[in-house]
Formats: C-alpha cells, structure tokens, sequence
C-alpha cells in the first residue's frame, strides 16, 4: 500500500494517504459489523432453510414458493414471531420465561370465561386479559428479583401453575376442555377484525402476521434507539455492572417479564378470537419454539446479546419447516428433529461470536 | 463563609462506623479528600475497603458519624444520590459489561436522548463522538465506537471508566482496586490514568492492597485494618517502605514466619519463610 512514496506523484499524495485511511477504517466497519450482527446467522438459515424447502417440494405447482404458499408459513410463524421477539427481548435481559407458551392458553381462556360466563364486552375483556397478563409477568419479575432464583425455575412453577389452573378452572366452569367465544358477543366483530382476521383478499393472510411485523419494528426501535434498549442490553450483559452506573435493574426485568406475559395476552387473545374458542391445553410446549427462535436469532442464553429481527428470522425458519415438511409430503415427526438440528447449529455459531465478541482483538 | 466553602475539603467522612449485624466492618473512620490530590486507601483483604467505598458510594447507610460533601452533611438514600453529588466510583470488575460497544457503555445509565413523546431516542451521533473526544482526552484513539469493551485490554476497561466518571461530573472519582487484576504494564497504563484525573483537579480516592502502585501517586495514605483506622499520612510523612510495613503489620510477618519455618520441611516453605522474615527485618527498620 505505500508504494506511494516511491512514485514522484507530488500533489496526490497526501489525499491518497487520507483515502487509505477512511478506507481502512469502513474496511473495519464493513466485515466486523456484519459479523457483530446478531442476526447474520439467522438471514443465512432462513435463507437456507428457504431453498431446501422450496427444492422438497411436492405439491403440484410447487405451492411452498407460491403466494399461497407464503400465507401458509406467515400464518404459521406470526403467533411464534410474536412471542419470539418478546422472549429475545427478555433474554437479552438476561431471564428466560418458561411460562410464556402456557400463558397464551390462559389468556384465551381468560377471554372466553369473561365473555361466555359473564356476558362483557369484548374489548372490555381485551383489557382485563392485558391487565391480568401484565399483573401475571409482574408477579414472574418480582419473584426473579425478589428470591435471586433463576427465571428457570421460577417461570417453569409458574408454567406448572398456569397449567394446572387452565384445564381445572376450565372443566370447573364448562364441564369439558374448552372455552367457546360466542361470535354473537358484542364488540367481537371489530375485535375478530384486528386480532383474528384476514386481509389480502383472495390470499387472505392472518392479521397475526401485521403484528407480527409491527412488534419485531418496535421491538427494534426499543432495543437499539432507545435509553430502555440500552438497559435491556447492559442487565442482561452484566446486571452488576449496570447497576453500578444507575440501570434500575429489577425494573427493566420486571417490565421485560410483563412484556413477555403481555405478548402471551395478545397471541391468546388471537388464537380465541379466530378460532371462536380455545381449548384448555392451548400453548403448552410452545414456549420451547419461542426460546429455540430468539436463540437461531442469536440471542445468547447467557444475555446481553440478541435482536429482535433475529428472533422474528427464527419464528419464520420455523414456519419454513413446520409448513415444507408438510408440503414435502414428509413425516410430519421430522419436523421435531430438523429445529432440534437448526437449534444445535444455531449454538455452535453462537457461541463463536460471543469469543470472538470477549476476546480482545489486538 | 465563602472562606469556609474554598477550604472545606471535596469529601469528608467523621467517625464513621457501620455494622452488618453484629459484625463490626468499620470502627471509628475518619479522612479527607481533597481537589488535585490523590488519597489511597490501603488496607489488606477484609480490612473494609469495599465497606468504606460502599458508604461513599451511596450503596450503604453508614450507621454512627458524619459524612460531609464540601462541607454540608449528607445522607445518601443510594448510588444515584452519590453519583448527583459529583461522587462516582470505578469498580474493578463491574465497570463495564463486556459484550456492549463502547459507546453503549459509556452512555449507560445516562443515556442522551433527543425528540420528544414516542419519538424520544438516543442521540447515538451524539453519544459516539463524545465518547471519542472524551478517549481521546485519556490518550486513547477509538478506531470503531461499535467495538465490544470486551475487546478490549484490562487497562483500557478502566480507561472507559474513568473518562465516563469524569465526562459525567464526578468531583470525586473512586477507584476500587484498578490495578489488581492487571499486569504490570496495563497497571502502569492506569496509574498514568489515575494521574490525569488528578491533574484535571478531581478527588481521587485510589483503593488498593498494593502500596507499590499506590505510594508513586498517591498524596495522603489512609490504612485500614480489620474495620479500624491504623494510620492516615501526608506523602511527606511516610516512606514506601513504611506504608508496606505497616500494611503487612511487621510483627506478623515476622510470628508467620517463625510458623512456617516450624511447619518447613518443604524446601518451598523454608524458602516462603525466609523472604518473610526478611520483608520483615528490612521494612522493619
């Protein structure tokens, strides 16, 4: 590169020594802030995971890279997109929320009890599950903060709680396992038009997917524009560190926790609201899906690092599989073990990034 | 009055105690720190160091005597108190956390923000040339603001730190144990840093167990020991040699190593045993 002092080009010279510098410096920029990018690993397997479904494909006119194709798997990723964005935004907090899945059954149950028992409102009801969802998270913030325990452990009670009392009260009150949203209530009409409707029409994709959207953008613009953002960031990177320099701590998990809860609220309230009733095991085991999309989305299980679009990149690999694997005419059983594979990937390349992130560069 | 004011000293503590239970962890404490001077703590492991900073710090109530700021008593309610009171203290290991860029780090807690309403956020143009100039100010040329502090060497952690403490108006900068997890040239780097804040005429209080790294900068020398006050000197009334002694406490020095040599079958141990009791009998003196 300084080949410059052997060529007698006087005037030049100086500006291509100041070029050589700005360049080295976006030279820098470019490479390490792809790879800084939380979200590369996922844009790569979604990518990926795209292709080979595309190429499985069996249904006459390969219908997984057809429009009705895309309704099929943006339906399928919206509700886990959703929750996946509110789980990546509490791990990079640093806490996990095993009760996340479980909850979207109790809110849908929530609803229907409210609506079909005592004859509210719909939205009225909307709001009461929100205020419950939000009082529920609380309650996983508080005991966090409160006992020092892992989330872990605190949100699988919670889970096992919620479980119990969604399929007891349900049969208490219904003498069967499901809640029936009556499609006569009012206010449903303009409820089922936001949360459980459909738009595009003759493809009809699920209101679900514009929140979907909606959420990751927020989620974004919180976490990497805001001064929330940066104490999501900072509590989950080194919760000590931060409170050493003023982050209320406990309340930015305690607000990442009813987030989580509240998001559950809002995923319960669609799945009630589309399918006119919701049944008492709805959402068990789903919390799963949305750890296994915030950690393809590269958040780390240890905290302080993820994105939101990362996590959404994750709910949409797993709508890829969940749909492809029907479309591929394949056991649908497979489907368990392809996430289980992308997610042993998804760690591996994970962790790389954090040495690379902790080790010093010079 | 405005006499009083100039003299009062930045912050000062007046027999100060603080108990956890029955436990006594501090007894008695009274020093000073003054603008453009450097006052180390010294004291060995459990002496109370991280008590005294922690009641300094705001973390901590103390229990018994005064706690003066410029001359007016205070009574911090936590950190942020502290920290408005142009207090700010630079732990060794909590200081930054690692996977964050470093003008993150810089700006966390305190974040500057512009627009209003829902369109309120960080003024991140803001927030990473201020973190360069203020680099910059401690002889530290950031290449990319985006650059984990993890990334970055034990010396220049504390760097970060510091400037942020100072960029943020801190009077008093308290430096918790700096050099202890570095090695001798990254030691040396913050010590130059220690330095810097004290010619842009902050309070330093430097805590340390090592009075190598503390006599070369230090103005006053405060020693603790089991929670107790040992010892409070001008630089001018104490030499290296005699802060080492009596940090160490030379009759113990000496009594261990008359243990050891009892226990000394090992080569090691006699060997142990013998540097002892010659730190003992040279610092002695």
């Amino acid at each position: 590169m300084s080949v410059a002092g052997s060529t007698p080009v006087p005037s030049p010279a100086p500006r291509v020594a100041q070029v050589g510098g700005d360049e080295r410096i976006t030279g820098v920029r470019l490479v390490v802030r792809l790879l800084q990018r939380p979200e590369l690993g996922a844009l790569l397997g979604a990518v990926a995971v795209y292709a080979l479904f595309a190429g499985v494909d069996s249904t006459p006119g390969h219908k997984f890279s057809s429009i009705a194709g895309m309704q099929n798997w943006t339906d399928a990723a919206s509700t886990y997109g959703i929750m996946a964005v509110a789980v990546a935004l509490l791990m990079i907090g640093g806490e996990f929320d095993l009760s996340a899945g479980v909850m979207t059954g109790t809110s849908g149950l929530l609803l229907g009890m409210l609506i079909t028992r005592y004859g509210l409102n719909v939205w009225i009801g909307i709001v009461l599950v929100l205020v419950f969802a939000a009082a529920i998270g609380a309650v996983n913030g508080y005991l966090v903060i409160r006992t020092k325990l892992p989330s872990f452990i605190i949100t699988l009670a919670t889970f096992f709680v919620l479980r119990g009392v969604n399929v007891g009260v349900t049969l208490l009150l219904t003498s069967t396992v499901r809640f029936d949203v009556s499609d006569k209530a009012p206010g449903f009409d303009s409820a089922h038009a936001i949360f459980g409707s459909t738009f595009l029409a003759p493809y009809n994709f699920q209101t679900a997917v514009l929140w979907w959207i909606g959420i990751t953008a927020v989620a974004t613009w919180v976490l990497n524009r805001t001064t929330f953002g940066n104490w999501i960031y900072g509590v989950g990177g080194d919760a000590n560190a931060a409170r050493a320099v003023g982050v209320p701590v406990a309340r930015t998990k305690v607000i990442l926790f009813m987030t989580t809860a509240m998001s559950a609220g809002v995923v319960g309230i669609m799945v009630a609201l589309r399918y006119k009733g919701i049944q008492s095991g709805q959402g068990v085991g789903q919390e799963f899906f949305y750890i296994i999309a915030a950690v393809v989305g590269g958040c780390l299980l240890t905290g302080g690092y993820g994105s939101a679009i990362g996590a959404s990149l994750g709910a949409l690999i797993i709508g890829f599989a969940q749909i492809g694997i029907i479309f591929a005419n394949w056991d649908s059983n497979w489907y368990f073990t392809f996430l289980g594979v992308i997610l042993f990937l998804a760690v591996g390349v994970n962790t790389l990034v954090r040495r690379r992130a902790t080790s010093a560069r010079r | 009055m405005t006499e009083s004011k100039g003299q009062a000293p930045l912050l000062e503590v007046r027999n100060v105690s603080k108990y956890f239970g029955s436990v006594i962890a501090l007894r008695d404490i009274s020093m000073q720190v003054h603008a453009g001077e450097v006052t180390c703590v010294l004291g060995d492991n459990g002496a109370g160091k991280s008590t005294l900073i922690k009641i300094l710090s705001g973390v901590h109530p103390h229990d018994e005597g005064e706690f003066l700021v410029e001359g007016r008593i205070v009574r911090f309610s936590g950190p942020r108190d502290a920290r408005a009171a142009g207090i700010s203290v630079v732990f060794q290991d909590l200081a930054t956390v690692p996977l964050m860029s470093i003008w993150r780090n810089f700006f966390l807690g305190s974040e500057p923000t512009r627009g209003v309403g829902p369109a309120r956020r960080l003024n991140v143009k803001f927030a990473k040339q201020v973190m360069r100039e203020e680099m910059h100010k401690m002889g530290i040329d950031v290449r990319d603001p985006n650059q984990p502090v993890g990334t970055l060497s034990g010396g220049e952690r504390q760097a970060v730190a510091i400037a942020r403490a100072v960029y943020f108006g801190a009077k008093v900068l308290i430096l918790d144990e700096p050099t202890s997890a570095l090695g001798v040239r990254q030691s040396g780097i913050v010590l130059k840093y220690v330095i810097q804040a004290r010619e842009r005429g902050l309070g330093v209080i430097f805590i340390t167990h090592n009075p190598h790294h503390a006599y070369p900068v230090g103005d006053r020398f405060v020693l603790l020991n089991r929670g107790r006050l040992i010892g409070s000197y001008a630089k001018s009334e104490t030499t290296l040699a005699e802060l080492t002694q009596m940090m160490a406490g030379g009759e113990e020095l000496e009594r261990l190593s008359k243990e050891l040599e009892k226990m000394g079958s090992e080569p090691e141990l006699e060997q142990v045993a013998r540097e002892l009791a010659q730190e003992a009998s040279t610092t002695g003196t």
